[in-house]
């Protein structure tokens, strides 16, 4: 008999760690290989199944880091330490980190969209001669809505991060501004040849990558992470297809040059 | 060559082979149609040749016997995801030959478009195949410009005239079953060679056609009710769902049921997101999937020309127009780039 796709395994929560109200990371116990950018199908028995990135790798776990938007989400943060959500996958083709060896490579990322490219900036800080510069921007609504806090400072060691909010709401001592205001100082030196990664709300990835052409940065040099309707995860639901490409098994991650052929 | 058989002798042999199979096949269900007080022919199991219904075509697919409607996946208990039962016994079907090319569309989604799926491989691995041969299309047929007006992967095919049945018999383990007592005959063709509607894919169709005018028009025509897609054939798409008892709140299952993309929610996601918020846009998006992007994907159309979809639109919006207008479309949207 085939392996059953759709069976979950149970996976033991060793820790939750709540950066904002809405938004917490769960370690979770984990094995297997996965790479940055890819998802699993966390689900709770009788609420449903959702599609969720990976936000850090490391020996044994790995995290999720989840916004409470509805059914499945509301229960899952009911859960705690030592219990056990239900997961499968990891789906979709992720980061290649190979790919950006050698290179100069910048990261962009707006609200939950950090958490997919967490992984990423994470091994290139913690290897940083890998490449040749790693430029990181990540942009936030308010100081409330800031995931990752104390990863900030230990990425700014070995990398050049650039936090900043659209609105400090009085608070001192943050950058004020969308992150698209930080592409003209960039401080790459062959654009043609630099890489970058664009994962971040519809809107903020088409005005991202707009400057990032602009800036001289290749299309096929620009990678972005869609995200779409998922049931499954391995092509046969449907919802997520966009022309001849199921997100779920040709991406999340795709070119800038595939992914501006694409219309929903 | 084949078999010569009488209405009795036919549905003798149909109601051993229900012994052994589960044997689906289009059917008359009294008073289930549309329209109030008219019968609908629909799939359904069956266990005699007499309940065939050979003279009309069925509302709905075949699908059902591999995909149905709703179909549970695990049941849970407090702490358990217990894998749901099937019925281990095997299939036949019976089914026209747009319907058998469909066959290979839905294994090419859910066998070879990722990881194998283990509900539908279950089931399709106990199937086997009666082909109805077809004296003559029917109206909204065009199979033959969509190339499914042929197949050869069936067990037995068999086509009736003038009351009589005749049986190709490729399978040899079913040989005996007809022959007994029969001569060989010269038998009529299985297949149309001709439809009276007709299509014509433009061969320079690209996705750039998702600009023409001609989409607007079903923002008002569609009521996005999804009966063109629940009665295609090679429509794939499920939702998943988790429920709980009523009566047991501890207990519940999770399960899939057919979805539709020209329904409302298909594309929804999390903060309010929605894609393809128009019922043109939707329909350009289905005309594409069926025509266009599996083919790119794939290397043959998806679509099998079976007309289903147009015999069950409330709005009367015909499926076979809709692709006879994408010639002037791609040359609307050509000028307009001009
Ligand atoms: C590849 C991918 C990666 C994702 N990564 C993360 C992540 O790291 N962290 C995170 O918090 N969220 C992530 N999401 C979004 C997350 O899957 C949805 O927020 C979640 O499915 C909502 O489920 P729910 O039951 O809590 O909400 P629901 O009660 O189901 O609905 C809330 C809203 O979410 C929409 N929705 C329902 N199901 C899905 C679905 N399968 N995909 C998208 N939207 C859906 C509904 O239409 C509704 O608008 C990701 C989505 C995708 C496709
Ligand atoms: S095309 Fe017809 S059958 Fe399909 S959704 Fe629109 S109204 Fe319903
Ligand atoms: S799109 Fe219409 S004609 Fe084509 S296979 Fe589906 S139901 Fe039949
Ligand atoms: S999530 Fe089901 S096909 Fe992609």
């Amino acid at each position: 008999m085939p392996i059953n796709e759709y069976a979950a395994f149970l996976s033991e929560i060793k820790e939750v760690i709540k950066h904002t109200d809405l938004e917490y990371t769960f370690r979770m116990a984990y094995g297997g290989d996965v790479l940055p950018g890819q998802f699993f199908e966390v689900s709770i028995p009788k609420f449903g199944e959702a599609p969720i990135s990976v936000s850090g790798i490391e020996d044994g776990i790995i995290d999720l880091t989840i916004r409470r938007v509805g059914k499945v989400t509301n229960e899952i943060f009911e859960r705690y330490e030592g219990e056990s959500l239900f997961m499968r996958g990891p789906y979709g083709n992720g980061f290649n980190l190979a790919d950006y060896y050698g290179k100069e490579l910048v990261i962009i990322a707006g609200g939950t969209g950090v958490s997919p490219v967490r992984a990423v900036v994470d091994h290139f800080a913690n290897n940083p001669d890998v490449v040749k510069t790693m430029t990181f921007i990540a942009g936030f609504k308010t100081p409330n809505d800031i995931l990752f806090r104390s990863d900030f400072e230990r990425w700014s060691k070995t990398a050049g991060v650039t936090l900043t909010v659209d609105d400090a709401k009085g608070e001192p001592g943050y950058n004020i501004g969308l992150v698209t205001e930080y592409i003209p100082k960039l401080k790459v030196r062959d654009a043609a040849s630099a890489a970058a990664i664009v994962v971040g709300p519809p809107a903020m990835m088409r005005f991202t990558t707009m400057g990032l052409l602009k800036f001289g940065f290749k299309e096929e040099n620009i990678q972005i992470s869609h995200e779409r309707r998922m049931c499954c995860g391995i092509g046969k639901c449907g919802h997520c297809k966009i022309n001849d490409v199921y997100v779920c098994l040709d991406g999340p991650i795709f070119s800038l040059s595939k992914a501006k052929a694409l219309l929903d | 060559m084949g078999y010569k058989l009488t209405p009795e002798a036919f549905s003798r042999i149909v109601a051993g082979l229900s012994e052994r199979y589960r044997v689906f096949a289009p059917k008359r269900y009294e008073l289930g149609g549309h329209f109030s007080d008219t019968d609908i022919i629909r799939y359904g199991e069956i266990s005699a040749g007499s309940e065939i219904i050979f003279g009309e075509k069925s509302a709905q697919s075949f699908k059902e016997a591999l995909l149905p409607i709703t179909q549970v996946l695990f049941y849970f208990t407090e702490k358990e995801m217990k894998e749901s039962d099937f019925e281990q016994k095997d299939v036949l079907v019976f089914l026209r030959s747009c319907d058998l090319n469909a066959v290979k569309r839905l294994d090419t989604i859910y066998l070879r478009n990722g990881e194998e799926d283990y509900y539908y491989k279950r089931v399709r691995d106990r199937i086997r195949f009666a082909l109805i041969g077809c004296p003559e299309p029917f109206e909204s047929c065009f199979c033959v410009d969509m190339g499914t007006n042929r197949a050869n992967n069936y067990d037995f095919g068999v086509v009736e005239q003038d009351g009589t049945y005749f049986v190709d018999c490729k399978a040899k383990d079913l040989a005996d079953l007809f022959s007994a007592g029969t001569q060989e005959v010269q038998i009529p063709p299985l297949f149309v060679s001709k439809t009276k509607t007709r299509v014509n894919i433009p061969e320079e169709l690209d996705a750039s056609v998702a600009t023409a005018s001609m989409w607007e028009e079903y923002d008002g025509r569609c009521i996005n009710c999804g009966r063109c897609n629940f009665s295609c054939p090679t429509c794939t798409c499920y939702t998943m769902q988790d429920i709980f008892y009523q009566e047991n709140g501890r207990v519940g299952e999770r399960r899939r049921v057919w979805a539709s993309c020209m329904v409302d929610g298909f594309s929804d996601v999390a903060g309010g997101g929605s894609y393809r918020p128009k019922n043109g846009q939707r329909m350009r998006f289905k005309t594409l999937h069926k025509v266009l992007d599996y083919r790119a994907r794939f290397g043959e159309n998806m679509c099998v020309g079976c007309g289903r979809c147009d015999d069950v639109c409330p709005e009367y919006i015909s499926f076979s127009r809709i692709i006879n207008r994408l010639s002037e479309a791609m040359e609307e949207v050509r000028n307009a780039d001009k």
